[in-house]
């Protein structure tokens, strides 16, 4: 309904476009080029503004009566049965919905028919509502466009003026994500953090993990959400893969940059790039069925006991999932540092080795440690390689030949686990939340380092 | 003064020479360090596409047997109605499973017979099914219909469950009934061959008794420590108790190693076959023997199919070994030999798997196929690029051309570098609560992962865009504005067309990011079992990637090779739109 009503008044808007443009037209009598605004901009107008002032008030009347009628629902179905829970009753209420549109409810009961049959009448009269209400509001603002125009109506300045206040719109939808982020984030950690009656350090150092095992009465036990495990877990595989990543991805991007010959860029570069744009569950795929098998066997041979989930497996891959990113942030650092100063150290008599380590390097060294800063950002955050090839369970330890679990991998665990959404949202999205904060900081004290210790040459 | 005479004395002999060398090799390390790094890099892309693509060969093909059966009319249309409602809905399961009985009478028992069940897919009774529906006159007629083979079925054939191996035979077998077993004997020595093979069966079988001995042993050692560090009695003693537990357990597994190694090395030998070792099967006059014992001349064995006539003594015989004990392999001896002997007959072929181009989710991997996947990434595909792509060049457009330099714009421009880093499982848990949770968007559909990768790819269409936008140069606009053009009609009538190209770059690269992306679509529920193919962006639906996820879960070994075999399908999508960028960069992009 929602759909079709956006669409019915797209259409209209194009109609009155037509007929704007033909009002203008028919105003200019012959002699278009008296008319202030091409015809065009006239209809543009028209369309615009209809358009605008109908989605305007089908977004705002659709929310707000939908809002109106659901908290009617909930009053009427707590007047009937008082001793319900919040949960409980808009169990009712999807239950109703699911009668009404002739689904399948959970149960079937007096109140509940009695209630679909009012949510019959009521949704029908709430979405044709709306759309009259809306597809009025584009015809009135449609006409008064097509009334108000004149041979001086200035339709190009004021079509102007709104399409820039929508792009302007745009470029605020990005800050309107980051902030959707966090409002939803903080809403579920609060109510995390208010079901183990703010004992908010039990959380951050605690060192059982086991959230949905002490569930009663809504509320968590406060001894059983201790991340620790999970943070220790991740900073383990996170340091296994930039162990792997920095070195291969820094001497790879010197040698791209200083040594090789154009032809060999040539290949290898676009080598990198492949390696950067595989998807992470290609590599997840890889790090379970290839890697994490040959390492059990090989560690086998040689008398060790390496878990077939172990960190090893996973840093190792995520290593190689990063140090493309890692090389081509560091290549552009190198190559920003200028042709004049490598000039000078060769004129010095410096070996290129020389240069790079004692003139290079340091110049490029704030983008190099951001380049690390933010492949450790994307190592934290990496969700599919850890799932497919990291373990699930709780694991306190610092042998990389164990199996740990990360921060991610207990996200999509409680997410896509069994238990209630409502019990299993709390833990899932304080951590996201935690994750989105560490990640958050690490980018900003990246682009910080980057910021305050760059040299500038020109 | 520097006297020229001393600093030509330091740039010359010995030990300069040896510093000039010393720095040389430096210069000669740091250049080997790339060089390792770029191999290591170039090793670590060859594993990954070898590892891929070799176990997606196995998909290529699936295997059907074609085999006759009567469709009788009691069973699917007693009334002869010719409807094909009514037909569709006879029992054809039970037709199948009529037909292997027919074909193999010698399968008794629940075991066995289920094991024959197992020969062809659950799907294939549907497919015959569906062909008699479609044509109603074939109701009473005996067809030769292909049947499905199961994944068991089409692993053997395939060979992972290892190869039968056959071994030369120069003597004639005799054969002498005892009970329901035969005892078998060679005029020469052909038994022998097949004995050492069952021995270096036992051999490896010793082996990971070993490797098993040694993980008890790992035991021992980590009770015995913990019982010295124990700080009670009774937590001693219980690890303690565990230790010597483990220690009996260790000593037991050696001593069966050492038995099973001493057997190996004996001369000659007469080895009872049970399911741990290698099976030895003999073909004589179109029916299979398998040895229960074996010794280098002969031995005894039990018939799976019977012999066609009585046999005792005969020269034309086969003798084969199995790569694998039975207890290691997902078939049995009895479905290898029902299965060569299909083969023998011709009732078996491999075909190019059409199916798994054309079909949806399965739990059986013979019948599953990723269009459902391949669809709903299309239609999620669709939705992101409806939803990223304006916003984003509208953003761009303002932020670059429009915006006034201030600390708003600032704010937005951080924000956005920021939003490109975020993990992409916090975007999954955004969608789950704002657009699951409060605008009542379906889950699992492919409007929900569309919004929530079109917010993800959002940033690196904005980024990339300002660049192209950045890229024309200013004398475009300025021309344009000295011709009258409003600053509005310079950027969309001269610089965006100018742009374009960069744009479309941008975008389909980010478009390819989102289409490798499975995170954030788990979160919202696109991991769900679904097999109908979504028709549109509010049906149920799973993408590639969260279906490469999913399968390589799944315990059946076929799995693997689907997996596999969908990845590829991902990474051409990829390459593709990837080669599309490039092309749009190289023919378009104009240097200023």
């Amino acid at each position: 309904m929602f759909g079709l009503t956006l669409l019915a008044v797209f259409v209209l808007g194009g109609a009155l476009y037509v007929s704007a443009r033909n009002k203008a037209l028919s105003l200019a009598g012959g002699h278009p080029q008296s008319l202030h605004s091409r015809p065009n901009y006239h209809g543009l107008l028209a369309f615009l503004m209809s358009v605008v002032a109908g989605i305007a008030v089908l977004v705002v009347v659709w929310t707000v009566w939908g809002a109106f009628i659901e908290r009617q629902f909930v009053a009427h179905i707590l007047d009937a049965q008082p001793e319900l829970s919040p949960i409980e009753v808009e169990l009712v209420l999807s239950d109703a919905r699911a009668l009404a549109e002739g689904g399948i409810a959970s149960r079937t009961d007096a109140l509940r028919e009695q209630i679909a049959g009012e949510i019959g009448g009521q949704t029908a009269l709430h979405h044709y509502g709306t759309m009259v209400l809306s597809l009025l509001a584009t015809i009135a603002v449609g006409l008064w466009c097509l009334r108000s125009a004149h041979i001086g109506w200035r339709a190009r300045n004021r079509s102007e003026t709104i399409i820039l206040r929508l792009l302007a719109l745009m470029a605020v939808i990005a800050v309107a994500t980051t902030a959707g982020i966090v409002l939803s984030l903080i809403f579920e950690t609060l109510n995390f953090f208010s079901k183990i009656d703010w004992q908010v350090h039990k959380f951050i150092f605690g060192t059982t993990w086991s959230p949905l095992s002490g569930v009663h009465d809504g509320k968590l036990d406060a001894d059983k959400v201790g991340a620790i495990p999970l943070f220790a877990g991740t900073l383990l595989i996170t340091v296994i893969a930039m162990l792997v990543a920095t070195p291969i991805g820094l001497f790879a991007a010197i040698y791209l940059s200083d040594f090789a010959s154009a032809r060999t860029r040539s290949w290898a570069k676009p080598m990198l790039e492949i390696l950067a744009g595989i998807p992470t569950v290609v590599y997840g795929f890889f790090a379970a069925i290839t890697l994490a098998p040959f390492l059990r066997n090989s560690g086998e041979a040689i008398g060790l006991s390496i878990a077939s989930e172990s960190a090893l497996a996973a840093g190792i891959v995520m290593g190689i999932m990063i140090f493309p990113f890692v090389s081509s942030l560091s290549d552009d650092v190198i190559n920003a540092v200028p042709q004049s100063l490598r000039d000078g150290s060769y004129g010095l008599g410096a070996t290129k080795a020389e240069t790079i380590r004692q003139v290079v390097l340091p110049a490029a060294l704030p983008g190099i440690v951001s380049a690390v800063l933010l492949g450790i950002s994307r190592a934290v955050g990496e969700t599919m390689i850890v799932v497919m090839a990291a373990g699930q369970g709780a694991n306190l330890t610092a042998n990389p030949l164990e199996a740990v679990t990360t921060v991610t991998v207990q996200i999509v665990m409680l997410i896509t686990g069994d238990t209630e959404a409502s019990t299993a949202a709390g833990p899932a999205f304080t951590l996201g939340f935690t994750l989105f904060c560490v990640t958050l900081l690490m980018n900003v004290v990246a682009q910080r380092i980057v910021r305050k210790y760059r040299e500038l040459y020109d | 003064m520097v006297d020229m005479t001393e600093l030509t004395g330091m740039h010359s002999g010995e030990t300069a020479a040896k510093r000039t060398a010393r720095r040389r090799a430096a210069e000669f390390r740091l250049k080997l360090y790339g060089i390792i790094a770029i191999f290591l890099a170039g090793a670590a892309l060859v594993a990954l596409l070898w590892s891929v693509v070799g176990k997606a060969v196995g998909a290529l093909t699936e295997t059907y047997l074609t085999l006759p059966v009567t469709i009788e009319a009691a069973e699917v249309d007693p009334d002869a109605t010719g409807n094909p409602n009514i037909i569709r809905r006879g029992d054809f399961t039970g037709l199948t499973k009529d037909m292997l009985k027919a074909t193999f009478p010698s399968a008794k028992g629940r075991t066995v017979r289920r094991q024959l069940y197992d020969l062809t897919s659950s799907g294939a009774a549907f497919e015959l099914a569906d062909r008699v529906a479609a044509n109603p006159s074939l109701v009473g007629e005996t067809i030769d219909h292909r049947f499905l083979a199961s994944d068991v079925t089409d692993l053997y054939l395939k060979g992972d469950f290892g190869d039968l191996l056959e071994k030369a035979t120069e003597g004639n077998i005799t054969l002498q009934a005892d009970g329901d077993a035969y005892l078998v004997t060679s005029t020469a020595g052909d038994f022998s061959a097949a004995l050492e093979r069952v021995k270096e069966g036992l051999v490896l079988q010793a082996d990971a008794v070993r490797r098993q001995a040694a993980l008890q042993d790992n035991g021992v050692r980590e009770f015995t420590r913990r019982a010295e560090a124990a700080e009670t009695d009774e937590e001693r003693e219980k690890n303690t108790k565990l230790a010597e537990q483990r220690a009996t357990k260790r000593d037991s597994l050696l001593a069966e190693a050492d038995d099973l190694e001493a057997r190996a090395a004996a001369d000659g030998g007469d080895e009872a076959l049970s399911d741990e070792n290698r099976s030895v099967l003999i073909k004589v006059a179109d029916g299979w023997l398998k040895m229960t014992r074996i010794t280098p001349t002969g031995g005894v064995a039990e018939p799976i199919i019977p012999m066609a006539r009585d046999v005792t003594a005969s020269n034309l015989w086969g003798l084969y070994v199995t790569d694998l004990p039975e207890n290691a392999r997902k078939v049995s001896d009895n479905q290898i030999v029902w299965i060569e002997t299909l083969k023998d007959r011709g009732q078996v072929d491999l075909v190019f798997n059409t199916r798994f181009f054309t079909a949806g989710d399965s739990r059986e991997p013979e019948l599953a196929g990723i269009l459902g996947a391949a669809v709903g990434s299309f239609w999620t595909m669709v939705v992101t690029f409806a939803l990223a792509f304006p916003i984003g060049v509208a953003a761009a457009i303002y932020l670059e051309e429009f915006a006034p330099k201030n600390k708003i714009t600032d704010f937005i421009e951080v924000n956005i570098n920021n939003l490109a880093a975020v993990p992409s499982i916090v975007f999954g848990l955004l969608g789950l609560s704002l657009f699951l949770g409060v605008f009542g968007v379906p889950r699992s559909a492919p409007i929900a992962g569309g919004l929530v990768l079109a917010l993800m790819t959002l940033p690196t269409i904005i980024i990339a865009s300002r660049a192209a936008i950045r890229a024309v140069p200013p004398s475009i606009r300025d021309a344009a504005v000295g011709l009258g053009a409003s600053p509005l009609q310079a950027s969309v009538h001269h610089v965006l067309p100018l742009a374009m190209p960069g744009i479309l770059t941008g975008t389909i690269i980010g478009m390819a990011q989102a289409l490798g992306e499975t995170a954030p679509l788990i979160m919202i529920g696109m991991v769900a079992f679904i097999v109908d193919i979504p028709q549109g962006i509010r049906d149920s639906a799973s993408v590639l990637p969260v279906q490469v996820f999913r399968w390589s879960d799944f315990p059946e070994r076929a799995f693997e090779a689907r997996t596999a075999a969908a990845i590829c399908v991902l990474l051409l999508f990829l390459v593709v739109m990837n080669a599309i960028a490039v092309f749009l960069r190289k023919r378009f992009e104009r240097r200023w």
